[in-house]
């Protein structure tokens, strides 16, 4: 069984027109491989808003918490430091501390947040064993479409691929090419 | 002939008149090199076996990081005395060189963060070495802090963890806040230098996997994290690539600002003034761009990558020097103007004494070194020598370090009370613990050069005519 076609497309255009025809077709379990991110072809491929920003919220959410916990319980609670008859917590004098570790906590959401939703790092792919993968991170540009799609019909979507530009279309098993 | 737009209104005649002026925007990538090109150039600087240069470049500057492992080491086995601080001079050296380092590491960040917002696209071809700059920057100024506090061994008590004593942090501290600041921008910084390069190190590993090294396949396949170049990864890749962007813009601000509340908060005159968070800020940028172009100018030269780092971007790089740099002359001119306009008596000699008083030698470096050099960029014929660029850069530097040096020192020197004043001078553990971290940054920035990507491949390629689907001519590929 074979695991997807592979096509290759020649420059940034014809990706793009490739995919939105891919995209207008109905595919669903598709991807696009390129050696840098392509203006517009999130859209091309009918990609929704990426999910990462909700990692960062939460980081900074647990930042800002953390911190005020933090400081409350360190300065005010379980050691009240007497600093010339101040309030032993107030929003004002810790505040550099919340900025920071908000921001800490949301870059570490947003970069940990990136590898979940990218389901990274996945060190094994069928489309590294393809002869032309090394190109495609210097170069060249691929569309991939599994076989799992339900509108996926081997020989058909192989030939829809060619006329949409694609060149080199072949079948990618799961085992190595 | 009137010609009828869409509302309805006639073309004025005179618009027939008017020329357009034809302002085509510089090229980014000189020469129109295609992908493959651009992958090759960058690629080579670490493929290719180690040039000369690399070595004797490697090992003058880890000599010289011996200095500061030598100085450190006998600073700890000896004492704080073999430093020259002396009552009421505190704080000297040490403080005076990690806010010089801090403020160089900002450049890095604004150009990836900060130019990335803004979307300059000039931006491209030096983002990767300049983060790696701010990177061993930090590195090189986080060492100071530590070292000064004279007991070492407990710089932990630094963070908020249980210690046998049963104390906390004093959060209250701007000495406090900087631990969280320069913590918080070392680890952002390394996260968006780190995500930014995956896609640059998978680049690398498939080159090596037909390669004869297969260390470097493992190597380079273990940090790119599998990658392989989908558009759904790009998606979210260029969503946290934002946000780190937008998450290190109010960093960089802030970062600097907390350091300069080290003496803003204080009472000294010179030191207790609102202006020193913007005025710190703008200083940081400046020191930080004349350094990258003192780093890159020579790397662009010996690696041959005059079509990436192109004029334009030196030009672009010397107008930011020249913008911030005035920004740090209008600070040093407001500085005294309020001086003298507050009516307060001690802040007015505060100043006075600095351009007059036992420091004045490092005053007047450091006004012609901020103040006059950076304004010879309005001239283009200046900016486009790149040796002449390079000079100023030099200048920069050392009279930035100069300006810390001057507001620390004098400050403390003759403060408040005539009885207290006093003359602070290095010791030669000082001086050759500062110039070792010279050598420490160099070493790290070479082995950056000699095994990382050390451009950010894939987001030069987006930026030429080829990558853009946009762009009218990019069909000049193929």
């Amino acid at each position: 069984m074979h695991y997807a076609l592979i096509a290759e497309f020649k420059t940034v255009l014809n990706v793009l027109d490739a995919a939105k025809r891919i995209r207008d077709e109905g595919f669903k379990n598709w991807d696009v491989l390129t050696p840098f991110p392509i203006h517009g072809l999130d859209a091309a491929m009918g990609l929704k808003r990426s999910k990462v920003p909700f990692f960062t919220f939460f980081g900074g959410l647990t930042g800002i918490i953390t911190a005020i916990l933090m400081v409350w319980y360190m300065n005010a609670y379980d050691y009240p430091l007497t600093v010339g008859g101040k309030p032993f917590f107030s929003p004002v004098f810790p505040f550099p501390v919340f900025y920071e570790l908000t921001i800490l906590l949301a870059a570490f959401g947003t970069f940990f947040g990136m590898f979940i939703v990218n389901k990274l790092p996945m060190h094994y792919h069928p489309v590294f064993e393809h002869k032309g993968f090394a190109r495609v991170t210097d170069d060249h540009f691929w569309i991939v479409i599994e076989s799992i799609d339900p509108k996926f019909e081997g020989e058909r979507t192989k030939r829809f691929l060619e006329e949409i530009g694609g060149v080199d279309v072949t079948f990618l098993s799961n085992d190595g090419n | 002939m009137a010609e009828i737009l869409e509302h309805g209104v006639e073309r004025p005649e005179y618009l027939s008149l008017v020329n357009q002026q034809s302002m085509p925007r510089a090229d980014l990538v000189d020469n129109h090199r295609d992908f493959h090109w651009i992958t090759e150039k960058i690629c080579g600087v670490l493929e290719k076996p180690t040039p000369r240069w690399w070595w004797v470049s490697f090992i003058v500057s880890s000599g010289m990081a011996l200095f500061t492992v030598m100085g450190l080491t006998y600073l700890v086995s000896t004492g704080v005395g073999v430093w020259g601080l002396v009552s009421p001079i505190n704080w000297g050296w040490a403080i005076v060189n990690f806010v010089f380092w801090i403020g160089i590491g900002h450049a890095g960040t604004l150009i990836s963060a900060i130019l990335c917002l803004l979307k300059q696209k000039w931006r491209t071809s030096i983002n990767r070495p300049a983060e790696a700059m701010t990177i061993f920057a930090v590195m090189c100024a986080g060492l100071f802090p530590v070292f000064h506090i004279g007991r070492v061994w407990y710089a932990w008590w630094l963070f908020p963890l249980p210690n046998a004593n049963g104390i906390w942090p004093n959060f209250r501290s701007p000495l406090e806040w900087d631990v969280f600041a320069v913590s918080t921008y070392f680890t952002v910084s390394v996260l968006f230098w780190y995500m930014g390069m995956i896609p640059d190190l998978a680049t690398v590993r498939d080159r090596a996997r037909q390669g004869v090294q297969k260390w470097r396949m493992y190597f380079y396949g273990i940090l790119a994290m599998g990658w392989r170049a989908s558009n759904r990864h790009w998606s979210n890749f260029e969503m946290a690539y934002l946000l780190l962007a937008g998450l290190s813009t109010p960093l960089v601000l802030s970062v600097h600002t907390i350091v300069s509340f080290d003496f803003a908060v204080s009472l000294l005159p010179g030191w207790h003034t609102t202006i020193f968070p913007p005025y710190f800020v703008a200083g940081a940028i400046f020191s930080g761009f004349a350094m990258v172009l003192t780093l890159m100018l020579p790397i662009r030269a010996v690696c041959g990558l005059h079509d990436l780092i192109t004029m334009h971007h030196v030009e672009n790089m010397c107008k930011i020097i020249l913008a911030t740099g005035s920004m740090v002359g209008y600070g040093y001119a407001m500085e005294f103007f309020m001086a003298w306009y507050s009516g307060n008596p001690y802040e007015g000699f505060a100043f006075i004494n600095r351009a007059f008083g036992q420091y004045a030698w490092a005053y007047w470096i450091m006004i012609t070194c901020n103040v006059i050099s950076p304004q010879l960029f309005w001239f283009k014929r200046i900016r486009r020598n790149i040796a002449l660029v390079w000079i100023i850069c030099i200048f920069v530097n050392v009279g930035m370090w100069f300006e810390r040096f001057v507001i620390v020192v004098t400050s403390l020197a003759n403060d408040f009370l005539p009885s207290s004043w006093g003359y602070y001078s290095p010791t030669v553990v000082d001086i050759f613990t500062f110039f070792g971290t010279f050598g420490l940054f160099s070493s790290l920035f070479l082995l950056f050069v000699r095994f990382l990507p050390m451009m950010a491949i894939a987001e030069i390629k987006a930026v030429i005519p080829q990558g853009d689907p946009h762009h009218p001519a990019h069909k000049i590929n193929d």
